[in-house]
């Protein structure tokens, strides 16, 4: 596995010896805790399911996703969850992407459940936000109109 | 430096906000001279810390636009606390940022 090179070579070995040696980083734990399986998948509930456990989510108000009604730039959209309950987990989902999940966060002690990043969107379609509760998973969807799609593809 | 990490002081807590510079490429792309696709390139994952202890762990992906601007929120942060950012990519290149609450 490439990410493992960090062991044997010597030029990943610098990147990494810096943020190493200040204590940051844990090779174990962040090269264990990444979901690959939830990101490549191109099915929606399956990046889901994977993620929270369960694709089985309502509609709830504790959750808001605030996203642009039209997107400018496809390449570019800027999307921000929040819950007004305790979360463990928040994901969000571009349905009309070729790989649904886009990016997702576990909330430890002391986290708020907040959520915000820049997406990329190929098409005008729903972007859903899935949080995980203790009363289950609650998500929250809009439709985003894109005119020039951002995939790169 | 160019990963930065910003404090704001909310009512229920701190927005914490990370700019990373990073192509973030999708592995889609192709080059226009040599017609060869371009790897992928993005970043994983990102952690947060506040004095060392993991708080928040977002998985960023190919989805996630070049430069990305992350955004999370925390409560509980007092003056002095130490409030870091450390991610990783694909490629095994990382960095790493911290602020310190006022």
């Amino acid at each position: 596995m490439k990410r493992r090179s960090f062991l044997k070579g010597s030029i990943a070995t610098s990147t990494l010896t810096i943020a190493a040696s200040a204590g940051l980083l844990h090779p174990t734990s962040v090269l264990a805790d990444y979901p690959t399986a939830a990101f490549d998948a191109d099915d929606a509930a399956a990046a889901v399911s994977d993620i929270m456990g369960s694709s089985d989510a309502s509609d709830s108000g504790d959750i808001v996703l605030k996203a642009p009604v039209q997107a400018e730039n496809g390449a570019v959209v800027p999307v921000k969850v929040s819950t007004s309950v305790p979360a463990e987990a928040i994901a969000i989902v571009v349905e009309g992407n070729p790989k649904p999940l886009v990016l997702a966060a576990t909330l430890g002690a002391g986290a708020n459940g907040v959520l915000s990043g820049r997406i990329k969107m190929g098409k005008t379609s729903n972007v859903v936000a899935y949080a995980k509760t203790a009363g289950g998973v609650i998500k929250a969807s809009q439709e985003v109109k894109v005119t020039v799609g951002g995939c790169g593809g | 430096m160019t990963t930065k990490i910003k404090l704001k002081k909310k009512s229920n807590g701190y927005d914490v906000l990370v700019l990373a510079k990073h192509p973030m490429e999708t592995g889609n792309r192709k080059d226009k001279k040599t017609g060869k696709i371009i790897p992928a390139h993005y970043i994983t994952s990102m952690k947060f810390a506040v004095n060392g202890n993991d708080t928040v762990e977002a998985s960023l992906s190919q989805g996630v636009s070049t430069n990305p601007l992350i955004g999370t929120s925390l409560s509980d942060l007092k003056a002095g606390d130490v409030v870091s950012v450390s991610w990783v990519d694909n490629q095994d290149g990382g960095e790493s940022a911290e602020a310190t609450v006022k």
